[in-house]
């Protein structure tokens, strides 16, 4: 209800800023910070503010200001199968993040269980190795933690903590063969140049096995959709880790260690777990669960062109699209369901552009007589897995992928 | 022309050979960033043990954080806090603690 309020609001503005013309989009500009977007969630609060605020970066939902939490319109989803880099979400855990970087000063360390460490200058990285190009989901863990029930606390995000980008680097494999990696390696830690307000707190680092590491895919990204990453982004290198949640794509990357035994640093060991059960999953207040690092994205599916609430003509022909994506795998197809569940039908697939991004679906229908409808979508992804009807619940809030449901009236 | 071709042919080999990781094509070149980022200035609602929760937890996040929360329990509220100072080292002075619990349960208690 409350999202096609949302969006209602959304395109009302747009409207606006449309009708007003060009003259006066410069002196509207500034409005946009009083606008604000109601999201779903239940029992609020779903008022944010949409702001533009934010340097490189377009309107935006304000999660938090500082260190910056901002979700992306759901709206954009709708608009094609890559995610504007100005209106991809941003997530950042301290608040010390540099706001000046020279490319020329920038430099990435590698070092610890290697043969030789090295220093490598953008320069390096850019002219000195093989380039790369991978399209891929960068989901955070908490994407729609929002939704969660009973809630819980953290970034209170509905599904627009997610973006699908075609990222361009160096294979990370690549970096690591440079350095020699020492027999007896088994993990290699990322750390990225934000620091905590607070000097003794953790250092955000997050680590991958390190068969992981070198798999050929992992990738240090110095772009994004063609170009250079915008700053809260993670400018200038970003790590790339197909297929895994946002965590462990490190931003403002300048310190790879190899370690010669497992990372026992807070936001490996202690942050970012999950219950060790099917799909994150426990009851409220259940204790002694094994803990383990998140880790695979799982499959989910959105329809992007219509929100609960609206109206649809009922004996007319609708279109019925979305995105979608497998998570550590490709989308092997999308189903739908206009009866709650009991029958499904195949969409039709939009291009591949790799396993690991978004692929759009699309499918014609007809709401045969008036009434309520619940339109689900399921993805199942190319490894056999499919999204579950119920929700999974754990108290961080994390790996949300449960069959989306948008109510609709045909009338 | 044909060196040209066989290249190409080449080159289309190695995308075909890794359909996860193709080649990027174009040179690129980064250029320097410097920009301001925004902050925000708003403070807690006034209330009991707003001056403590004002004065110990905006140093690391802007209020936003906190007002966007659902209503959440006193243990959860009282779990945040300490996850605050045990985990990310907030220095919080003992004697507040208290005072910013009540004031999180106050202004955003579960019924």
């Amino acid at each position: 209800m409350a999202e096609n309020r949302a969006l209602h609001h959304m395109v009302t503005r747009r409207q606006l800023l449309g009708a007003a013309g060009v003259g006066a989009l410069a002196l509207s500009a500034p409005s946009w910070a009083q606008t604000t977007i109601d999201l779903p969630l239940p029992g609020g609060p779903d008022a944010r503010q949409i702001t533009t605020a934010f340097p490189q970066k377009g309107p935006m939902i304000l999660q938090r200001t500082r260190p910056p939490l901002l979700e992306t319109p759901f709206e954009v989803f709708d608009k094609g199968l890559f995610t504007p880099n100005d209106q991809f979400y941003v997530r950042w855990h301290w608040a010390v993040i540099p706001t000046d970087i020279d490319p020329n000063k920038f430099s990435l360390n590698v070092h610890g269980h290697v043969n030789q460490s090295l220093s490598l200058s953008l320069n390096d990285i850019l002219h000195g190795l093989p380039n790369v190009q991978l399209a891929a989901v960068n989901q955070c863990s908490g994407n729609s933690r929002g939704f969660f029930l009973p809630r819980v606390p953290g970034g209170q995000w509905a599904n627009g903590a997610m973006g699908n980008a075609l990222w361009t680097g160096v294979r990370l494999k690549d970096v690591l063969d440079k350095a020699g990696v020492k027999p007896g390696a088994m993990q290699v830690r990322f750390r990225g140049l934000e620091e905590p307000v607070v000097a003794d707190a953790p250092h955000f680092m997050k680590s991958l096995d390190i068969d992981h590491a070198r798999d050929g895919e992992v990738m240090i990204a110095y772009a994004m959709n063609g170009e250079q990453l915008p700053l809260v982004n993670g400018f200038p290198l970003r790590l790339v880790v197909p297929g895994w949640y946002a965590t462990y794509w490190v931003k403002m990357l300048n310190d790879i260690e190899v370690l010669n035994q497992p990372d026992t640093n807070y936001w490996t060991k202690v942050a970012y777990t999950i219950p060790d059960t099917p799909h994150a999953n426990i009851k409220p207040g259940e204790t002694n669960v094994n803990m383990i690092p998140i880790n695979r994205i799982v499959p989910r599916s959105f329809v992007t062109n219509m929100a609960s609430g609206q109206q649809v003509k009922s004996g007319a022909r609708t279109t019925l699209r979305g995105i979608a994506f497998g998570g550590d795998s490709g989308v092997a197809r999308v189903d739908y369901s206009v009866d709650r569940g009991q029958s499904w039908r195949e969409a039709q697939l939009g291009k591949d552009e790799g396993k690991y991004g978004f692929r759009q679906w699309q499918t014609q229908l007809t709401l045969s007589s008036p009434g309520k409808y619940s339109l689900l979508t399921r993805c199942t992804n190319s490894k056999g897995v499919a999204q579950p009807d119920i929700p999974n619940w754990n108290p961080a809030g994390f790996m949300r992928n449960v069959v989306e449901a948008v109510d609709v009236t045909a009338v | 022309m044909f060196r040209n071709l066989l290249s190409a042919a080449i080159f289309l080999l190695s995308v075909a050979s890794i359909p996860a990781v193709a080649r990027a094509a174009v040179p690129f070149e980064l250029k320097p960033m410097k920009i301001d980022l925004p902050d925000s200035d708003k403070m807690f609602p006034d209330g009991p043990g707003a001056d403590a929760i004002n004065n110990n937890c905006l140093a690391c996040h802007s209020a936003g954080m906190v007002l966007n929360q659902p209503a959440l329990s006193k243990q959860a509220w009282t779990a945040e806090v300490h996850k605050m100072i045990n985990n990310y080292r907030a220095p919080i002075a003992p004697e507040d603690v208290d005072a910013i619990v009540d004031y999180l349960i106050a202004l955003k208690g579960a019924k």
